[in-house]
């Protein structure tokens, strides 16, 4: 496809054996993918697994170590980004500040030559409500504003391909919820294919069609976002999106459709078809609002996990729905999110509970149990990408 | 904003003004002891004022004086010197003035040209020997000038290169070259590299982006920097008298006509280029103060 014309409609976006290499660290070690035409596609993950990378790669501004990139089934590998039918909405918005907003938004159709630069620009301003600043500078608008233009900026050459890189990382929530809500528009509307690069779990799955999990240069799982929810196929996926209440032991016992882990002495049955692995060691998970709080011991009931007694170590109101913190012994602490259906929690610090779940709800995951440690259940997903920045920081500098 | 509620009150007539009188309170006789930092300070830049005015002062005053030969000793006012600057010595003066306003837009166009493209070369690129041509950058600002002139003029002499014009400029290109780079280095570092990086996603080519993007960004750090430039060359003494030759320049000149007392007419140039400059310094803050207040009713 030729830079002077409008893309039709969005276009394939193939990485092949993608690898990347920086001088003394490798920020993409081996990456398949395949985004279909028209879809919205995420990339999540934390900061420093190599997701802006990636986007970088497909704009062109870094090229690969190895591998190809394919746009609607052309390989771009080699062309250099002015030359690809693709166009990125930055971080940090990059508005060219010395230029007026209709300038900025008319500055890619004019590069390529397109008649009536002026006319459209104005035209993508409107459809972000911002026609009417579209003599003022970058400085003058707000935060929330630039984002649209940077937005405009980009739909305007109706590329084949739109990359979004955190572009709502620096509005506020309300903003952020207005922005998510228009982006989503904006892509039915206009159908192109857009690749939207984000650390924020709830961005990627209510926005995106598929959600792609990264992690340490490699996709760790790829789906629906209610697929990745549900069917977490990691640790890593388990805890990102999400939280999820993890459990190791020895398979005991397994039959064609249920299988069962003594973990600590307690016994927990996860569907077979729902694991990843059958024998030894294995990790098998519940998500918190899944599971069911009892003030007295209920009885076994065939296809519900049942864990008790436990004790209430601590309770956090929030609204909609309470947390609670037990501890079981043998098996450690469990997250419970139970809707406030009365008034008021339902369980109080110290009180004896019973926990059940239905056998359903359970997953196995594929994480070798020694490595499941390098992510413990309640370290924070953000400080880890804090630490990784930071790790990967010093080693730049060192270099 | 003070001025404009007063503005009002007196427009408002008497009522309002009154009202402003009661706002303030009733007036109330204030005792104050007046301490040593009241006085000291005011005398204080008073004196720092006039020290570094004096000399200024005294150039723009003896520039109307109707001088002989030597111009030390008032002997009455005249426009004559300025009327007929160039007419003294045949012309001496203004050659020698000349002569610094080319060799300080030469070298500043070439240094400026130069040291922009090292600056960006130095900041956007890791290539071998980088730092060390950093620290080699700065060596000419750390040099002593006689050191460098007579370091330049050896060199100029063993090459057997005449000395001219061409040897000034040379001189004077060299160690402007470093404040260039100084300068612009500092711009280049704070420019966002996503803002070139968006100039190329949105089809422009390297030299678009550079045109387009890069350059009027850097503008106000190139500009202060080609300033800097012309103010050093016009300026130097030490290097130049070392590569000159039989060419004057406008220090020069003052230089060795100080010996038998300089013309009046020099002092007629030095005023003339302070009240061009300070003229520039008023006009670009005037500029600014009402853009400023544009972008400023704009925005309201």
């Amino acid at each position: 496809m030729s830079i002077r014309e409008f893309a039709e409609s969005g276009a394939d976006l193939e990485l092949v054996g993608i690898q990347k290499r920086f001088p003394g660290f490798t920020a993409i070690e081996e990456l398949d993918l395949t985004i279909p035409a028209g879809s919205f596609f995420a990339l999540l993950g934390p900061s420093g697994c190599g997701k802006t990378t990636t986007l970088r790669l497909v704009a062109g501004l870094e090229e690969p170590t190895a591998g190809r990139i394919l746009i609607g089934g052309k390989d771009v590998t080699d062309t250099k980004a002015h030359q690809r039918p693709v166009n990125t909405v930055f971080q940090s918005y990059a508005l060219f500040p010395h230029m007026s907003i209709i300038d900025n938004v008319s500055f890619g159709l004019k590069r390529r030559r397109i008649g009536d630069a002026e006319a459209k620009a104005h035209e993508a301003l409107k459809l972000v409500e911002l026609d009417h600043l579209a003599q003022r500078r970058p400085a003058q608008l707000s935060g929330g504003q630039q984002q649209r233009v940077a937005l405009a900026r980009a739909i305007v050459n109706r590329p084949a391909l739109l990359l979004l890189d955190e572009p709502l990382g620096a509005l506020d929530l309300k903003l952020r919820r207005q922005m998510q809500l228009e982006l989503k528009t904006i892509q039915e509307e206009v159908g192109l294919t857009f690749l939207h690069v984000t650390h924020d779990q709830e961005e990627a799955m209510t926005m995106a069609d598929t959600v792609a999990v990264m992690n340490k240069g490699a996709i760790e799982q790829m789906g629906a976002p209610e697929e990745l929810y549900e069917l977490p196929r990691t640790a890593f996926v388990a805890n990102f999106l999400g939280k999820s209440n993890l459990f190791t032991g020895d398979v005991v016992g397994t039959t064609d459709t249920a299988m069962t882990v003594d973990a600590g002495g307690h016994r927990i049955t996860v569907p077979t078809a729902r694991s990843q692995r059958h024998q030894g060691l294995v990790t098998v998970g519940v998500r918190p609002e899944k599971v069911t709080l009892h003030a007295e011991q209920p009885e076994e009931v065939a296809g519900r996990n049942l864990l008790g007694p436990g004790r209430v170590i601590d309770v956090s109101f929030a609204g909609v729905s309470t947390e609670y913190i037990v501890a079981v012994p043998g098996v450690g602490t469990i997250s419970v999110f139970a809707q406030n259906m009365t008034f008021g929690p339902v369980a109080h610090e110290g009180s004896e509970v019973w926990l059940s779940w239905d056998v359903e709800h359970g997953f196995g995951l594929s994480d070798e149990p020694d490595e499941s440690s390098r992510f413990p259940a309640d370290a924070d997903t953000q400080s880890i990408a804090v630490q990784r920045r930071e790790a990967l920081i010093t080693e730049l500098e060192g270099s | 904003m003070s001025g404009e509620v007063q503005a009002a009150a007196v427009l408002g007539g008497l009522t309002e003004s009154e009202e402003l009188e009661d706002r303030r309170g009733p007036q109330r006789p204030r005792r104050r002891r007046i301490g040593l930092g009241d006085w000291l300070l005011p005398v204080y830049v008073t004196l720092a004022f006039i020290f570094l005015l004096i000399p200024i002062a005294y150039t723009f005053v003896f520039s109307f004086n109707d001088s002989l030969k030597s111009n030390i000793a008032w002997r009455g006012f005249t426009f004559d010197k300025w009327l007929n600057v160039c007419n003294v010595e045949g012309g001496a003066v203004c050659e020698a003035f000349g002569n610094s306003i080319v060799i300080g837009l030469v070298s500043t166009v070439v240094a400026t040209t130069l040291g922009t493209m090292i600056a960006i070369a130095l900041v956007r690129y890791r290539f071998r020997a980088r730092s060390s041509i950093s620290l080699l950058l700065f060596l000419p600002m750390a040099t002593p000038e006689v050191v460098l002139g007579a370091g330049l003029a050896a060199q100029f002499l063993a090459v057997g290169v005449p000395k001219d014009m061409l040897t000034i400029i040379l001189a004077h290109t060299m160690f402007c070259i470093s404040f260039v780079v100084v300068t612009v280095k500092a711009r280049v570092a704070s420019l966002d590299p996503a803002l070139e990086e968006a100039g190329r996603d949105l089809y422009g080519s390297p030299r678009q982006v550079f045109w387009r993007v890069t350059f009027p960004l850097l503008t106000p750090g190139i500009m202060a920097a080609a300033l800097l430039s012309f103010a050093l060359s016009f300026d130097d003494f030490i290097i130049t008298n070392f590569n000159s030759g039989s060419v004057t320049t406008f220090p020069k000149y003052i230089y060795i006509s100080a010996s038998r007392g300089i013309p009046a007419e020099a002092n007629v140039i030095a005023s003339a280029v302070f009240i061009v400059a300070l003229a520039i310094v008023v006009i670009a803050q005037v500029s600014r103060a009402a853009r400023a207040k544009r972008l400023a009713a704009e925005m309201g």
